[in-house]
């Protein structure tokens, strides 16, 4: 009965690469940049979320450091690629 | 592999919210691939970004407290980092978008 945790991650791993997948062929099919730079900012949010669920597996708290770094640089590239879209430049004088 | 010494009370209620995570990242990530237009297409990662994320980590929550045998709370840090950079993100692309748009 208590096999039911490892059967979870298993699952929530399976699901996490695919939505990995679906994300990178937006990526690489994308007509236009904002959609590309879209296809990114999930990327990086199921790439967080399964650096996590691996942490749950393997029981260790580095896992969760790795997340928050994954969470704080891929909001700043998002950010700064949106602005990149939207001024033509990041960082205006 | 950790699985075995979780607790029942807690590796249930874990089990449940991971699977429904992973199903709404899933889910989101489809709709990112299928719908047809940017506008159409903006909203749907929102769902598995806040919902699918905040599952994951009560998830963790549970477990990791179950493990220690004390409240564990840090993984808040980044349910709130999520919550507040997420919008932030959406409103830049939507206003790069509605800028870049040949009228």
């Amino acid at each position: 009965m208590n096999a039911i945790l490892p059967w979870a991650i298993d699952f929530a791993l399976l699901c996490f690469s695919l939505a990995m997948i679906c994300a990178v062929l937006r990526l690489l099919r994308g007509p236009t940049a904002q959609d590309r730079v879209l296809a990114l900012d999930t990327l990086y949010v199921n790439g967080m979320l399964t650096v996590l669920v691996l942490g749950i597996r393997l029981g260790s708290p580095v896992y969760f450091d790795i997340a928050l770094l994954i969470a704080m640089f891929g909001f700043v590239g998002s950010a700064a690629m949106s602005k990149f879209l939207l001024r033509g430049e990041v960082i205006e004088p | 592999m950790n699985g075995m010494e979780v607790p029942l009370w807690a590796a249930l209620p874990a089990a449940l919210l991971l699977v429904c995570g992973a199903l709404l990242s899933l889910i989101g990530s489809l709709g990112l691939l299928r719908l047809d237009e940017f506008y159409a297409r903006i909203h749907a990662p929102t769902m598995g970004n806040t919902l699918g994320a905040g599952c994951v980590l009560l998830a963790s929550i549970l477990v990791s407290s179950a493990l220690a045998q004390r409240p564990v709370f840090h993984e808040v840090l980044i349910t709130v980092f999520i919550l507040l950079t997420s919008p932030v993100t959406a409103i830049l692309l939507m206003r790069a978008a509605i800028f870049r748009t040949p009228k």
